[in-house]
């Protein structure tokens, strides 16, 4: 097998406080996994909030340097990228989808603009027809076409419609990876499904492999192939997704998967009947 | 099984707490000559029975934020009742929101409080955390200083805080903390009726649970009222004994807890049972295409008829209204035919 990402040992720390209460807050601590490049999966990170699931994330986007350990993709390590070349071609390959969609795109600024541009920097076109034939290819991968989102802003959209955009926009350079950061947390629930169902269809009709962060625990069964638990840091469980949340062995991994209220109102109030007695 | 649920059936003689009847609040703009009309809550009736919670769903902009707002007659230009009433029963004494605007006044955090969304934003981050107390509860008490810090500091521990919370400044407290203190802001006066906005929206995980029981069981013992926002379903089905489900600023649907999850007769209420990920099950949610509609510009007839599978050109050209059908309401031409979807 070949990797396609590779994560061995990683550590991030951060110097907090100030000159008289300096401290270290480990992040990120012996973090290691391993994305096939034959085999396209949905890998999941889960954890809550200050888990070191964004900073594992930032650190395979290149933002972030790790204190000790490596990440490699695709046999380079990730902290080598020096060059305005191989930036570019590393960033080709890995391609970042954001939290919130109406953030991650100025509204002074027509969405299109985010297509051309990124075609024109990542695939090197020159030709205007060129730029919108390959911007329209990637929109149609997620639903859409370029005569929609043609001279559009992004309040004239939905969040389930934009978060779309935002993947269109990182399948143009055609990457091997995609490292999306809760991208449903910002969506309507009756849309949530189509993002998380166009994820499962990348994976297999495209092969791109995707890491995907969450807390959300019920879409990370529904789409994953792999799942991580993240806590304080640490992965405290790592597996398959039908055993990691389906089983849960870990003390952590169980709180984490009797915390989550199941959508069935005689279960559910049952659940809360039995808090309301602990309490 | 079903003898297990405790979510209580809605009675008929039970005497209702808050009558809502043909609202209608507007948000009219007026510059430059053009003007705008954005139908936020557009003919919404219910009402809500005393020791109930009343769960409103819906996806944002769907106007179910600005339907609480008008309940609880905090809004301002450029949102505006243009018909319609708003009137609660505190005591057997009827109130008109709308139209005795002093006694609303004095009933406001005495018989109607309001949990809000971002417990960030509710307490003043610079002012330690009693001050939010005085600032809200004390004048509605009429205790003086020494009983209102006792009777306080009772509330805090019988809601699990240590009342040297009281001492603190907000960021010292963590986000479950602040949530339970809001809560603890909002029912410190013991009020009959209780508007909670996405309370558990922001909270992780491992807390929500421990809010919401914390949300019920401060329901039961004072036996008031609560509406709780959230589009979040799940809660809705641990919490709620009724569920009113909003689209485009309309009520479509409402019903027992059970009713509504069990048999949807809304096709969008089916939609968005069936799209919930259950841990245990992958088979593929089919998404529903379409966007939520624009409500400054909203769909002919029924509004959701460009999304739903099911339109007929009958939905396209008449509005449904809000009929009787089981235990509940629910306004479509086709209610009952997406049966178990």
């Amino acid at each position: 097998m070949t990797a396609l990402l590779e994560l061995q040992d990683v550590n991030k720390d951060y110097r907090v406080g100030g000159f008289l209460d300096r401290s270290t807050l480990h992040a990120v601590k012996h973090v290691s996994f391993t994305l096939d490049a034959e085999k396209p999966e949905i890998f999941t990170v889960v954890g809550e909030s200050g888990s070191g699931k964004t900073t594992t994330a930032r650190m395979i986007l290149g933002n972030e340097t790790p204190t000790s350990g490596t990440l490699r993709f695709m046999g380079k390590d990730i902290a080598a990228v020096r060059t305005r070349k191989e930036r570019l071609e590393f960033m080709s390959r890995v391609q970042p989808i954001f939290q919130n969609p109406f953030e991650a795109f100025n509204p002074l600024t027509t969405l299109d603009y985010y297509l051309f541009s990124t075609a024109r920097r990542f695939l090197g076109l020159k030709d205007k027809a060129a730029v919108e034939a390959a911007t329209d290819k990637s929109l149609q991968h997620v639903g859409l076409s370029l005569a929609e989102v043609r001279g559009r802003y992004s309040h004239e959209l939905s969040g389930g419609q934009l978060q779309r955009i935002a993947v269109a926009r990182a399948l143009i350079p055609g990457p091997k990876l995609i490292v999306a950061d809760e991208p449903v947390s910002m969506v309507d629930a009756s849309l949530r499904m189509s993002i998380v169902n166009l994820f499962r269809e990348l994976r297999d009709t495209l092969g791109v492999s995707i890491i995907y962060i969450t807390h959300d625990l019920s879409t990370a069964y529904y789409i994953s192939d792999r799942v991580i638990i993240m806590h304080k840091g640490d992965v405290v469980e790592a597996g398959r997704a039908e055993d990691v949340l389906g089983n849960p062995t870990h003390e952590y991994s169980r709180a984490l998967r009797s915390a989550v209220l199941p959508p069935d109102p005689v279960v559910a109030s049952a659940i809360i009947r039995e808090k309301l007695r602990a309490i | 099984m079903l003898a297990a649920v405790e979510n209580k059936p809605v009675s008929v003689e039970a005497k209702p707490v808050l009558r809502v009847e043909g609202l209608k609040a507007y948000y009219q703009m007026n510059y430059f000559g053009v003007r705008r009309e954005v139908r936020a809550v557009d003919d919404v009736s219910l009402t809500i029975n005393r020791n109930e919670i009343y769960g409103i769903a819906g996806e944002s902009s769907s106007g179910k934020s600005s339907l609480i707002k008008t309940i609880a007659g905090a809004i301002t230009p450029p949102l505006r009742v243009v018909e319609g009433s708003v009137k609660f029963d505190f005591g057997g004494k009827e109130l008109d929101v709308y139209a005795q605007r002093p006694a609303m006044k004095a009933a406001r955090w005495k018989h109607l409080s309001y949990v809000m969304q971002g417990s960030m934003n509710v307490l003043n981050p610079v002012r330690k955390v009693k001050h939010a107390f005085r600032d809200f509860a004390f004048k509605h008490m009429g205790l003086s200083e020494g009983e209102f810090r006792a009777r306080v500091e009772s509330h805090l521990q019988r809601i699990g805080l240590d009342p040297r919370v009281l001492e603190s400044y907000p960021h010292q407290l963590s986000g479950g903390m602040r949530q339970r203190l809001t809560i603890g802001l909002a029912t410190v006066c013991e009020p009959e009726f209780i508007i909670a906005d996405e309370p558990t929206t922001a909270l992780d995980v491992l807390v929500q649970q421990d809010v919401l029981a914390l949300i019920k069981g401060v329901q039961q013992r004072m036996g008031s009222s609560i509406i709780f926002v959230t589009h979040d379903m799940t809660v809705h089905a641990a919490i709620a004994d009724r569920i009113g489900i909003v689209y485009a600023g309309r009520l479509v649907e409402e019903g027992s807890t059970l009713d509504v999850f069990q048999h949807p007769q809304h096709p969008y209420t089916a939609h968005l049972i069936a799209s919930l990920p259950r841990i245990g099950d992958t088979r593929k949610r089919v998404a529903l295409g379409g966007k939520p509609p624009n409500l400054a510009d909203p769909p002919s007839g029924c509004r959701f008829h460009p999304r739903c599978p099911l339109a007929v050109d009958k939905c396209k050209s008449e509005n449904p209204p809000l009929l009787a059908r089981n235990s509940g309401r629910v306004a479509c031409w086709r209610a009952g035919e997406v049966e178990a979807a």
